[in-house]
């Protein structure tokens, strides 16, 4: 370092002299335009955001405010809200981590940079963005999404499940349920952002328990699933799971599996300790009132529940042997094991309601009865009688419906099947009946010869997607529109079920009026036919014709107010026979009618 | 004023008298606070007072994620906030356990190496101005910015890069970003020599800062001093090559010492690292197109990620010496405690006031900005 002393010379700094013959270092006075991954001013696009706030929670400097914009749609089934991010340029630090969590996709950062105004203005700090940037001029997107920037995992765990030469000639469950690194691993995905509350019917609390799952405290989600649904055990395995289709995660990836991590609290806690949990939220002293429920099915059950839990005394009359419904009688137990339905209703006597089955109201006890000997009755019966095509031949003996077979199953463990069976239908009964039979087939014959005819096309189907996978794996055999048109008997035998191709199910106008290719008809050997296209209740005998005479009704369902009371002062309806068509359905439709039921009952809302 | 709380005051001989740098002076950094007693031109006392840029960064770490102390924690040294992020993700990496991508490594050394270049030239600028020197302030100033457009073309901000997370970067260079880079250090170096003939070789600057705040080797080591100011005192300890971090260990540089221990001596280590620099990103950008793989180690959903009990303590070497975090898990969603070691907070302080003693009133800030302290990472 000998050359930096100071022995130089003091005119050293001259030579700076020498710029004079160098050009000159100028910046242009036009604004420069940022680097390409450039981190402006936010960029929202509306229609891609569902406004689940993910911003808002993950945002270092709470810049992030959720706002109303009315004139977006807000659609809880669909999981979309209507609010949007509103940044606070006060506050934000520009880091994007907002942009990397999105699970929509919908943030970016532009390569716009500059805002200035007058005091009066100071408000314009607080922005809305949308698509076309800060102040109505697109600057281009500066930083956003890459393939692998997403801080959240989109994909869910896998739930393993018995392969299908292991399942297809028992009725033993078929999927295995999370380990507690799964569940863990899944609950860990949720970005508590609450859509899948939202969406579900009866609005269960589950950001709430899918956080104590991951907290590791399976007692606390249990409690905070009874917080909704005394069917636990069964939402945790037959749910229609509208929450999956609301949650935010499965915008861009799967959703969270929400409906089997609930079954993983369910399953993680013992039944005595649930039954001892549930007893927590039992009143303290009983009202006094008495109410019957006819129907002991999800909803009758769940309104027994709540009436029981706020201390009323409830009493629920069911025709059958055993309590259940729809549950016991009309899903196979490879999908759900009878034992955990016992155990839902358990944890409901537990509470203090008595079930009397056996006790047909119309034959052993009359509606009337029941009138004078209770304070409010709730009915509660389902839809358990099979709707038929009423096509050429479908009045033959062997031409039956889903939900009786399936109750035949139920009730005498097994049935005899012929060796080929065809299935009308492409809901999710079409599919339970068409995967029973075909396992009492290969029990019976050794083989599957099961056919499903449904008239939508195979993404149209009804049934879960899952359910018509399974079903194809299990050696089902699935046929896609297809309109059935004769059940064909040939000297009194049933000999096919002949059907034409579907060219289009509803007309212009949306009402249903299948439209059919004629030239394309097939004939599906078949020494069973099943249909599979709807339920209607059968109440008339049940009401007598006095009462039917008095109610309102509409094309065979009952109808009710919005609290689910029916014209007759003393009577709610609850369940699939106003409103369905599954259990959690049935669950938030039993919450409400047991909240009218104890308002009334206290007094404190008089029937208008 | 009541009556009660009036106080006579002594007032000192005439040639006495109290001067107060800062908080707000040309010749401070930050919001930094010198309390000098002077005796004529002489300084017989100095009272630093860091409080002033008290922002209270440790307690707030306490109180966000963890992934959201990224974007906090740069803000701790403006001039060279880049090992800040860089440091705190080491830390946090160790107790979780998360190995980092190679090629995320040697981008964060790219990161680190580029954000001490721009730190010393801003350095340079700063010292040469409390000379008197107004000229190489702004080049300093504005050769900087050629590596702030670096940093604005692939972390995305110009000062603040919030580019690292637990785990690794968060974006791929982009295209053609490596001959840039390349061009903009041939440039740099270039300007060598006009620097040199400007402000290093200059006779004014050299009779100004020989022999100004002196820090003997023994004083440096007792006052826990690292960085170029423990190398312009003779030792040559660099945390880069004697604890090695990242790729340092497979990356040639010299770690240069001077013996004066004074203000000049000092920035001539400052000019010779930025030399060493230079040469580790041509390393690291002639190895870089060769190193694939991913750019980070994903980390669970950051809302919910809980950091498994324990503590780490990491330390690289940034352009004021050993920066380190000790932070400590208690296993939940946020850190238990984050204890930031600022290397400002061991030479900015104690031995700023005493390196002050005995100088001159025109040396205050001169003797600061030769230590190169920075404020904020005096009280976080």
């Amino acid at each position: 370092m000998s050359d930096y002393n100071d022995e130089g010379s003091l005119l050293r700094p001259l030579r700076a002299l020498s710029f004079l013959g160098r050009p000159a270092v100028t910046e242009p006075l036009e604004p420069r335009l940022a680097a390409e991954g450039y981190r402006g001013f936010h960029l929202n696009e509306h229609a891609e955001c569902v406004g689940c706030s993910s911003c808002q929670k993950i945002c270092d400097n709470a810049a992030i405010t959720m706002v109303e914009v009315p004139e977006l749609p807000n659609d809880e089934a669909k999981g979309i809200r209507n609010l949007r991010p509103a940044v606070d340029y006060g506050r934000c630090c520009w880091c994007a981590l907002c942009v990397d969590i999105c699970p929509t996709g919908s943030l970016s950062l532009s390569k716009e940079y500059v805002h200035t105004c007058t005091q009066e203005e100071i408000d314009s700090y607080f922005m809305l963005p949308n698509e076309t940037g800060m102040h109505g001029t697109f600057y281009g997107k500066g930083w956003q999404k890459t393939e692998t920037s997403d801080l959240l995992d989109l994909q869910r765990q896998e739930m393993g499940e018995r392969p299908a030469e292991l399942r297809v000639d028992n009725f033993d469950e078929i999927v295995d349920g999370f380990t507690p690194e799964q569940a863990m691993a899944e609950a860990s995905r949720c970005v508590q952002c609450g859509m899948c509350h939202d969406a579900c019917p009866t609005g269960m609390d589950a950001p709430e328990y899918i956080r104590s799952i991951y907290e590791g405290d399976l007692e606390q989600a249990v409690r905070w699933i009874y917080q909704s649904n005394p069917f636990s055990h069964v939402c945790g395995r037959v749910c229609t799971h509208r929450c999956e289709d609301a949650c935010s995660i499965g915008v861009r990836g799967t959703p969270l599996a929400i409906r089997w991590l609930k079954r993983y609290a369910m399953d993680g806690v013992s039944h005595q300790r649930i039954q001892e949990i549930t007893q927590e939220q039992r009143a303290a002293e009983s009202t006094g009132h008495t109410v019957a429920v006819v129907g002991a099915g999800p909803a009758g059950l769940t309104t027994a529940w709540d009436l029981a839990r706020k201390g009323h005394k409830v009493v629920v009359y069911e025709s059958r042997q055993q309590p259940g419904g729809m549950p016991r009688y009309g899903i196979p137990e490879y999908r759900l094991p009878y034992e955990m339905l016992d155990r839902d209703i358990e944890t409901i006597t537990a509470m203090g309601v008595e079930i009397r089955c056996g006790e047909e109201v119309g034959k052993q006890v009359t509606m009337e009865q029941l009138q004078q000997e209770y304070d409010a009755v709730v009915l509660a019966i389902g839809l358990h009688l099979g709707r038929s095509t009423r096509i050429p031949g479908s009045d033959h003996a062997h031409v039956r419906s889903a939900v009786e077979l399936l109750r035949q199953v139920t009730e005498e463990g097994t049935i005899e099947v012929p060796e080929e069976v065809v299935v009308i239908g492409g809901g999710n009964v079409a599919m339970d009946i068409a995967r029973t039979v075909a396992r009492l087939q290969r029990q019976q014959w050794g083989g599957v010869k099961t056919v499903v005819t449904a008239l939508e096309a195979e993404e149209n189907f009804l049934a879960d997607p899952a359910e018509i996978r399974e079903a194809a794996e299990e050696g089902v055999t699935i046929c896609p529109s297809r309109g059935p048109q004769e059940c064909v008997v040939e000297a009194g035998q049933l000999q096919s079920l002949r059907t034409w191709g579907v060219c289009s199910i509803f007309d212009q106008q949306g009402r249903f009026a299948p439209h059919y290719d004629e030239g394309d008809e097939q004939c599906h050997p078949a020494g069973m036919v099943i249909e599979a296209i709807g339920q209607m209740s059968n109440a008339d005998q049940l009401l007598g014709d006095m009462l039917t005479e008095r109610l309102e009704w509409d094309r065979g369902r009952l109808q009710v107010c919005e609290n689910g009371r029916t014209s007759e002062t003393w009577l709610w309806a609850a369940g699939d026979c106003v409103n369905g068509p599954d259990v959690v359905h049935a669950v938030a439709d039993g919450h409400r009618v047991a909240t009218s039921i104890d308002e009334v009952l206290r007094g404190a809302l008089k029937h208008a | 004023m009541r009556a009660e709380n009036y106080q006579q005051i002594n007032h000192p001989p005439s040639h006495a008298f109290e001067l107060n740098f800062g908080p707000n002076h040309p010749g401070i950094e930050g919001n930094y606070a010198l309390q000098v007693q002077v005796e004529g031109d002489t300084v017989v006392q100095a009272r630093a007072d860091g409080g002033y840029l008290h922002r209270g960064f440790e307690k707030l770490m306490e109180q966000r994620l963890w992934i959201q102390n990224i974007a906090l924690v740069p803000r701790i040294c403006v001039p060279d906030p880049s090992p800040m992020e860089v440091c705190y993700s080491m830390a946090v990496e160790q107790i979780a356990g998360i190995e980092v991508p190679e090629r995320a490594q040697w981008i964060r050394v790219m990161q680190l190496e580029l954000s001490r270049i721009a730190a010393h030239l801003f350095t340079f600028g700063g010292h040469a101005a409390t000379t008197g020197m107004y000229s190489p302030m702004f080049w300093g100033v504005a050769d900087r910015d050629l590596i702030l457009d670096l940093f604005e073309e692939f972390t995305g901000g110009r000062i603040y890069s919030i580019y690292n997370l637990p785990g690794g970067v968060r974006r791929e260079l982009p295209e053609g970003f490596l001959q840039r880079v390349t061009d903009t250090l041939d440039y740099i170096e270039s300007r060598l020599p006009d620097y040199d003939d400007l402000f290093f070789k200059n006779r004014v600057f050299i009779k100004r800062a020989k022999g100004v705040g002196v820090t003997e080797q023994a004083m440096a080591l007792e006052y826990g001093v690292t960085g170029p100011n423990l190398r312009a005192a003779g030792l040559p300890f660099d945390v880069r090559r004697d604890d090695p971090y990242l790729v340092y260990e497979q990356l040639e540089f010299e770690v240069p010492t001077e013996e004066a221990g004074d203000a000049w001596a000092r920035t001539l280590v400052r000019r010779s690292e930025l030399i060493e620099s230079i040469r580790i990103v041509r390393q690291v950008v002639a190895a870089l197109p060769d190193i694939g793989g991913p750019l980070r180690t994903p980390i669970p959903n950051p809302l919910a990620w809980r950091v498994p009990a324990g503590e780490s303590y990491a330390r690289v070497e940034s352009s004021k010496g050993e920066l380190a975090y000790y932070v400590v898990s208690d296993g939940s969603e946020k850190p238990w405690r984050v204890h930031v070691r600022g290397p400002s907070s061991m030479h900015a302080v104690q031995v700023l006031e005493e390196l002050v003693k005995g100088g001159r009133i025109e040396d205050v800030a001169q003797t600061m900005f030769s230590l190169d302290a920075c404020p904020p990472e005096v009280d976080r």
